[in-house]
């Protein structure tokens, strides 16, 4: 058995302008290279970071590989490349026999077509060919389960059935190797346990499989070998339960509390140094797992060395996808003035039913205002996460519906109705 | 299993490149690595992705039918109303020359290729931002995104030809035998459609601005391309200007084949024919080169 997958040397820089430019406006470029001309200023040093460094493993034939990692550790970015949608900046990677991926659910569905027209037009775009679909027709919409709708338009579809029917043509797909991302993040506990059936599956038919995903449980039960990346880097390799154990030991499976005993070694400047961060309940008690209905908070102790510039708190939150949920800071009069030197703590409380399901992390910072950005003076990528949790008893904003929620917040709403 | 097995074997051409020339395995293998420097267009893998490109351009064409209560009719009625308007201001109000031949029918067999130029310029220049979730979810040759867009309508050129042969029997006009080169003539609109959408596109990709600027720019280059007015009644020395801009070859071109009008002169077209080219490589060039971002930048 060979390498199915050799990765040598893989690495991706962003630079960080790159990453947000995503907004940019012809004007913004012209009146940029306008002030370089007349400013001569040098061409403005962008921020890089690398978002994978460095990374090398093997896959060999029919093996399943897991990857774990913090929010932001670089896994998705390595999958995005490994499936091309990305290019890399170094290194290589070869990949032998037929690839297919699944890095989001339903890529392609159109609303306005049929179920039936959009199970042809997602299979091509996954890479299937038009006799293969045919072929497999009848057995993706009974694994779906929307016979009787199958020539209704999708946007008719509950999303259950949409994520059922998309689900269906990407495990129909029959590739070499298979690479999925977080597909088990959506839907409800039906769903994923038909994802992982489906995986196992497919493992044992002799795949090859890379599986990027969150969920420590399903890792240690379906991947033979796991790998381990922290900031772009990989930082442990092995059998898939050990690296999975030093994993959670290493403190990233809880993540709510993060400290820095040595005020030289902290985050931050000669202004402002970072002394801990904890995830706490109404109480002030650390939590690692929140029920969806409550508030929480995110605790921040500081040192403030010595009277400086005016600062302020701020935290910026992200979904279990990593996507920004939003940012927040303490905008009170009190931080105003320069703030008198010593500790501080203060808590930021996120309201209960507001996050949505899965994985939170928060990145922490005390910065100062400037324009045209915050400056910040001490600051952790990355400092706590925790998860959240619906017990689902009918009183959160998904009622009593059981199935995929999507969205980045999950507002309780109040509703008012008029009947004439 | 067995079963899909069979189906999983169905496809046995690579639609990756082989490891070198001399490889003895059967597999195929793709290889990841930075972007070249200097891009290429890989045509084995686009002729691979047909299916996919036939797909895409479908679904547009599915779509826009669906959505629109009165669907295939738009494709007539949209150059039809413009060639009424058109025949009413410029034809007789402000008797603007028209090849000495009616001006309906002259105006609106110049906005034939036009309105085909026009809404492939529209759809393929915002092609790649509108498909975002395919873009950054999965690996196609990104080429597809504004083939298909320019593809699209394709159909409502043909859908809107039966008016212009109903208005020719109405008129009395007949063809020449230089309409077998109107495929032609429409083959460089497609390409210089193309070549255009390629960079808008990939520009749309960094910069928001595009979609805003691809109405400006379709409306300045109506005027330009000899829509509204006879382009052989125009200065000599502005002809030769204009030639730059293909879409007065096309329309030349197409009037002549189609309504027998006067030949184009082979110099001018030539000069547009070259400018054709030139705005398909430098396209071609400027969106492979930003292709290696679409995914970060997008």
């Amino acid at each position: 058995m060979g390498a199915a997958i050799a990765v040598e040397g893989l690495s991706k820089r962003y630079r960080i302008g790159e990453l947000h430019s995503a907004y940019g406006t012809l004007r913004d470029s012209l009146s940029t290279a306008a002030r370089r001309a007349i400013h001569r200023e040098q061409r403005s040093h962008y921020e890089e970071i690398w978002a994978v460094r460095n990374v090398t493993f093997d896959v060999v034939d029919g093996e399943v590989l897991g990857v774990i990692g913090r929010n932001g550790a670089g896994k998705s970015t390595l999958l995005k490349m490994l499936t091309r949608i990305t290019t890399p900046t170094e290194g290589r990677a070869t990949i032998r026999g037929r690839v297919g991926s699944l890095l989001e659910v339903g890529t392609g569905f159109h609303p306005e077509l049929t179920g039936r027209q959009n199970v042809f037009l997602n299979g091509a775009v996954l890479g299937m060919k038009r006799r293969e679909i045919v072929g497999k027709f009848d057995e993706i919409v009974e694994f779906a389960g929307v016979e009787q709708f199958i020539d209704t338009p999708v946007k008719r579809y509950s999303s259950g059935m949409s994520v059922r029917l998309a689900f269906a043509v990407a495990a129909h797909l029959e590739p070499d190797v298979l690479l999925v991302d977080e597909v088990l993040a959506v839907g409800d506990a039906e769903f994923q346990r038909r994802c992982l059936g489906r995986m196992e599956d497919l493992s044992e038919s002799g795949r090859t499989l890379i599986f990027v995903s969150h969920q420590m449980q399903a890792v240690s039960q379906l991947c033979d070998r796991a790998l381990w990346l922290d900031h772009g880097q990989v930082v442990g390799e092995g059998e898939s339960a050990e690296v999975v154990a030093r994993y959670l030991q290493a403190g990233f499976g809880s993540g709510s509390h993060r400290e820095w005993p040595d005020l030289a070694s902290a985050p931050g400047d000669d202004l402002v140094r970072l002394q801990s961060v904890r995830v706490v309940d109404e109480r002030g008690q650390l939590i690692d797992t929140l029920d969806v209905r409550r508030s929480v908070g995110i605790e921040i102790t500081f040192v403030v060395l010595r009277i400086g510039e005016a600062i302020l708190p701020k935290i910026k939150v992200y979904d279990s996808r990593g996507d920004v949920a939003f940012n927040a800071m303490d905008t009170s009069a009190r931080w105003h003035e320069p703030s008198s030197p010593g500790e501080h703590t203060t808590t930021a409380w996120i309201p209960g039913n507001l996050l949505n399901e899965g994985l939170t992390s928060v990145d922490v910072s005390v910065c100062s205002l400037g324009a045209p950005k915050l400056y910040p003076h001490a600051g952790c990528y990355d400092a706590v996460s925790f998860h959240t949790r619906d017990p689902g008893d009918g009183d959160s904003a998904r009622g009593l519906f059981t199935g995929q929620w999507k969205g980045v917040v999950r507002p309780l709403l109040d509703w008012t109705t008029e009947v004439r | 299993m067995t079963e899909l097995q069979v189906h999983d074997r169905v496809d046995t051409r690579s639609e990756e490149r082989r490891a070198g020339q001399g490889s003895t395995q059967p597999e195929r293998v793709t290889v990841i690595k930075p972007a070249p420097r200097w891009p290429h267009l890989d045509l084995v893998e686009l002729w691979h992705f047909r299916e996919l490109l036939g797909r895409l351009a479908w679904r547009d064409v599915a779509v826009r039918y669906k959505q629109t209560s009165i669907g295939v009719t738009w494709a007539i009625l949209q150059p039809f109303l413009t060639m009424v308007v058109f025949t009413f201001i410029f034809g007789r109000f402000a008797n603007f020359p028209s090849k000495n031949v009616p001006y309906p029918i002259f105006t609106y067999s110049a906005l034939l290729p036009w309105t085909y130029f026009a809404s492939a310029v529209a759809l393929a220049g915002s092609s790649l931002v509108t498909n975002s979730g395919l873009v950054t979810k999965v690996y196609f040759p990104r080429v597809l995104l504004p083939l298909a867009g320019v593809s699209v309508p394709v159909v409502d050129f043909f859908l809107a030809c039966f008016v212009l042969g109903a208005l020719m029997i109405w008129y009395a006009v007949y063809p020449s035998p230089a309409v077998i080169l109107a495929p032609l003539f429409l083959f460089m609109a497609f390409v210089a459609a193309l070549g255009v959408s390629l960079f808008l596109s990939a520009a749309n990709s960094r910069y928001r601005d595009v979609p805003y600027a691809i109405p400006f720019l379709l409306q300045i280059w109506l005027y330009l391309s000899g829509v509204v007015y006879a382009f052989t009644s125009l200065p000599e020395r502005w002809q030769w200007v204009l030639s730059l801009n293909p879409m007065t070859a096309v329309i030349n071109g197409f009037q002549w084949g189609v309504l027998g009008t006067e030949a184009p002169d082979p110099a001018k077209t030539m000069i547009s024919v070259v400018a054709t080219g030139v705005l398909f490589v430098v396209g071609l060039w400027f969106f492979r080169r930003s292709e290696p971002r679409f995914a970060d930048t997008i």
